[in-house]
């Protein structure tokens, strides 16, 4: 592959006791529809917190379009083309459809403070054209009508669709889906997919997607990577994959009964539970069961 | 070096209240996540208990007077705390956080305000009787270890260690610690949160009662605002302790005890309430988690 | 798409021009402070007003629960005051009459106030703003706490009696012009790109980064910002009541400000504006009272008030809303009603 747009480099990362991510390693060529999949735990989500910033790997980089940004903040590496959205959904709950999206298009605004407040035509001019990008995303998904609606009135699909829509307002080089369609019925994952084919297309987007839903991800993904307890292991077409034995010892366990967890469910739901209330944690415990700092 | 024994001496005494009184905030933080600003006017009410109880009661033999108003006041104390926490608290639970915080200035300052209306205990200080006769009880070479000293000292120790015991050996404290760490599931396992944390609530409240008293003792001046200026200090003491964590209340108390002898000391006693926030700022820069405290990280 | 001369008038230019007509008039018409009771608690309301507005900006639409308001009042009251009583009764701008002189020399004061405490956020806020929601609030009152007892401790303060024969040069005009610009600010900014990015931070931290939004450096600039306007209310009140006192800048005046703009609602900036307007008022209303029990009553007052509002009404009297919102001037009515 010519120069990957993205590339996690032989990336590591621990918490305290746990090796989160060992040696992980991924390239995606510009354009490209990956399926990044794994059993509950595996550490797909922490990859994609460490690909756009939120961890620093103990070891390894990461590179966008060649350029290393690994210990840059996520707001510089969203800035660099990297965008995502969230396992469990991170909208902006109190604020409206649209100013969801038009936060997305602020990094690249160029008007200043005192120049917001003063309110000459460079601020104009930008405030519109931040506004027409932003209906213009809304409406090709179907989120037009609903752009004074606040995030946190949405029913549940639309939700989705609209963290879709804000990741792509930042523009980017490549898109990184955590489940999206955590939650959906077959209805909505049939649309979902076909949405995902046609964001790639028009956008030129590279994407990659975590998900367990095993029909849509065959169904969409050009190529497949697997992690298991935070090591791939395997990678390749994805008829391939589906047949290796590794992976279906991944998913089903080696005596076939208890299950790793594959299969349709989402794991969004449950996930939020897990980062429930509680006092200082100690140390080496899992990040799932790391208590979720709140406002 | 006796005058450095002795401001050592002095910053023990005076950590040690720190540490009772820190040990409350630790605790409900613990539970709760929430920082109990009441709690200093908890400790001031336990002066007042004192103050007016001793009016009350009939001088018999010292020691056992003494007890017994320190008993009558950890008893209001608890009551006050339990009432704070039905009424102010328990109707946020669930809310966010930033509510219960700001309601939790709130009560302190009502407190505060109500305690200084005439009909309450007024504006100007009172004067804390004498519970147990002052005097030298040991003079090593310069050094001098007052008797109210040692009390306040031993007093403060015998108390944390019946803390630290029933924190770590009883079935009560380890309900305790299991809701501080996921109260749901605790529920789970059949721990009644509210009766917990409202047992939290007392044990911090009676802790506070006794450092009321022996601040009393000490220092006999009291006032309806006395809680304030100590109570942000045994709050800075247990953020640099670990906030959440038993005993890195206790060491962080008697560090901010310490260090704060040292500066009136050795320095100036003009900026003697700069030096805890110094510290606060100090902690939460460097490592906020505090001495004993974990790292938490957040999960995204 | 460029705005036509025709739109950057209506929508920019004429409000600033009429705003300042309106205060200029109002400054004129109103009697002046010291002559009526009445203009006395309105001079003391607009200062509030400018408080209320400006933590609105750090507290409400940022949302990092700041506790140190006080202080960079203190810290701006006293370098205005600082400079207009250490320049004012010697030097005059010769080519100026003495009150254009005077007024120059005030406004410059209150500038370099307002700088002086914008800098001291900014000292204060980076060390602090990637700290969680209380342990925020516990460093900014501890902050304020220490220049209050640095103010204390320095004699060229005044120490803790205080300075005296600060210059009475602030007008209503003063106070109403600068309740303008910072509502207006206010209303701007957070209407802009800018304000949007603030209120994502409030929202969700960890996915306004995501999306590009330097959350570090948007909390800081709102806290300067902030503390910019309390150092120049700080001004204002010390050149108003012409006395500076340290113990009129503790805790308890930074949790009065916080009584505002909760009481207005968390995020509106006519929430805060209403809120300190009522605030003001009410202690003063009740002051017969209080000359009765003999007792200062607005620790309880404002105590029972955020006590009682987080129980009863936490959102506050508008929530996040504005009062310019419920005017749905030129709008078509939404054809759906909300769920």
């Amino acid at each position: 592959m010519s120069e990957p747009i993205l590339h996690a480099d032989h990336v590591s990362i621990r918490f305290g006791g746990l090796q989160a991510l060992t040696d992980f390693d991924l390239r995606v060529a510009p354009g490209e529809l990956v399926g990044l999949i794994g059993p509950n735990g595996a550490g797909k989500t922490t990859a994609f917190n460490v690909l756009t910033g939120v961890y620093r790997p103990t070891s390894g980089e990461v590179r966008i379009a060649g350029e290393q940004v690994s210990g840059m903040r996520p707001n510089e590496i969203a800035a660099r083309g990297l965008a995502r959205t969230f396992q469990n959904i991170r909208l902006f709950k109190e604020l409206s459809v649209l100013d969801n999206v038009r936060i997305a298009c602020h990094h690249r605004a160029k008007v200043s403070w005192l120049g917001s407040v003063l309110g000459g035509p460079a601020a104009f001019r930008e405030e519109t054209a931040i506004r027409e990008r932003s209906m213009e995303l809304l409406e090709t998904l179907g989120l037009a009508d609903r752009r004074d609606e606040l995030a946190k009135n949405l029913p549940y699909g639309e939700q989705r669709r609209l963290e879709i829509a804000r990741a792509l307002a930042t523009g980017p080089r490549c898109l990184l889906l955590d489940e999206p369609a955590a939650g959906m019925n077959p209805q909505e994952k049939l649309e979902l997919m076909k949405l995902i084919r046609w964001i790639r297309d028009r956008h030129e987007l590279a994407i990659l997607v975590i998900e367990h839903d095993m029909k849509l991800v065959m169904g969409v993904c050009e190529r497949l990577c697997v992690l298991d307890h935070g090591v791939r292991i395997a990678e390749g077409a994805p008829d391939e994959v589906r047949r290796n034995p590794k992976v279906i010892e991944a998913y089903l366990g080696t005596s076939g009964s208890e299950s790793g967890s594959g299969g349709e469910s989402g794991s969004g739901g449950a996930a939020g539970a897990g980062g429930a209330a509680g006092g200082s944690g100690e140390a080496g415990e899992k990040p799932d069961d790391v208590r979720e700092a709140s406002r | 070096m006796t005058e450095l024994a002795q401001h050592l001496i002095n910053g023990l005494s005076l950590g040690s209240v720190y540490a009772l009184i820190a040990l409350g905030y630790t605790l409900v933080y613990g539970v709760l996540q929430l920082i109990n600003f009441a709690h200093a006017e908890v400790f001031m009410l336990g002066s007042f208990a004192g103050f007016y109880s001793a009016r009350w009661l009939p001088m018999f033999r010292e020691e056992p007077r003494f007890l017994a108003i320190l008993g009558v006041a950890m008893a209001a104390c608890a009551v006050v705390g339990l009432a704070i926490e039905r009424v102010a608290y328990r109707p946020l639970r669930g809310k966010p956080r930033l509510n219960a915080l700001i309601t939790a200035i709130g009560v302190s300052m009502l407190i505060q305000g109500i305690g200084q209306l005439p009909f309450f205990m007024g504006p100007s200080p009172q004067f804390f009787p004498s519970l147990l006769a002052d005097g030298q009880l040991l003079d090593l070479g310069g050094v001098s270890l007052r008797k109210l000293q040692a009390v306040t000292f031993v007093s403060a120790v015998v108390l944390m260690v019946g803390l630290h015991r029933l924190i770590f050996h009883t079935r009560l404290g380890t309900a305790m610690r299991a809701v501080s760490f996921d109260a749901r599931t605790a529920a789970l396992m059949g721990i009644h949160p509210d009766r917990v944390i409202a047992f939290t609530f007392v044990l911090g409240s009676v802790l506070a009662a006794a450092a009321g008293i022996l601040v009393g003792m000490s220092y006999p001046r009291i006032e309806p605002t006395m809680g304030v200026m100590l109570g942000l200090k045994a709050f800075v003491a247990a953020v640099l302790g670990g906030i959440g964590n038993v005993k890195g209340a206790m060491a962080g108390g008697i560090l901010i005890g310490l260090v704060e002898a040292l500066v009136v000391g050795y320095g100036t006693s003009s900026y003697r309430d700069a030096v805890a926030f110094g510290i606060l700022i100090l902690v939460l820069v460097i490592k906020p988690s505090g001495l004993f405290g974990r790292a938490v990280t957040e999960k995204v | 798409m460029s705005p036509t001369p025709g739109q950057v008038w209506s929508r920019s230019l004429s409000p600033v021009f009429g705003g300042f007509a309106v205060v200029a008039l109002l400054g004129w018409i109103v009697p002046a402070s010291r002559d009526s009771y009445v203009a006395y608690v309105a001079g003391l309301a607009g200062i509030n007003v400018v408080l209320a507005v400006s933590l609105n900006l750090i507290n409400g639409v940022t949302g990092q629960f700041s506790l140190g308001h006080a202080g960079f009042m203190a810290v701006g009251g006293y370098v205005a005051a600082g400079i207009t009583t250490a320049i004012g009764g010697e030097y005059q701008l010769s080519f100026l009459p003495t009150g254009a002189s005077d007024a120059l020399l005030f406004f410059a004061g209150t500038l370099a106030g307002g700088a002086a405490a914008g800098l001291a956020g900014l000292l204060v806020g980076l060390p602090s703003l990637r700290l969680r929601g209380d342990y925020l609030a516990i460093v900014t009152l501890g902050f304020s706490e220490i220049i209050r007892v640095v103010i204390e401790n320095l004699s060229i303060t005044g120490g803790a009696t205080g300075l005296i024969g600060i210059p009475p040069s602030t007008t209503l005009s003063w106070i109403f012009l600068w309740v303008f610009v910072v509502v207006i600010g206010s209303k701007r900014l957070v209407a802009s790109t800018h304000g949007r990015a603030l209120l994502a931070v409030r929202e969700d931290e960890v996915a306004a980064e995501a999306m590009g939004v330097n959350t570090t450096r948007y909390k800081v600039k709102a806290f300067v910002v902030s503390s910019f306007f309390a150092g120049v209310a700080g001004a204002l009140l010390g050149h108003y009541l012409q006395i500076l006192s340290p113990k009129d800048f503790t805790f308890v005046k930074s949790i009065e400000v916080v009584a505002m703009v909760v009481l207005g609602g968390l995020g509106s900036i006519s929430g805060a504006v209403m809120a300190a307007v009522v605030l003001t008022i009410l202690p003063e209303a009740l002051r017969p009272l209080q000359d009765y029990t003999g007792v200062d009553l607005r620790m309880v007052i404002y105590a029972s008030l955020l006590v009682v509002l987080m129980l009863v009404r936490p959102r506050g009297i508008l929530g996040s809303r504005e009062l310019w919102d419920l005017w749905p001037v030129r709008k078509a009515r939404a054809t759906e009603p909300a769920p």
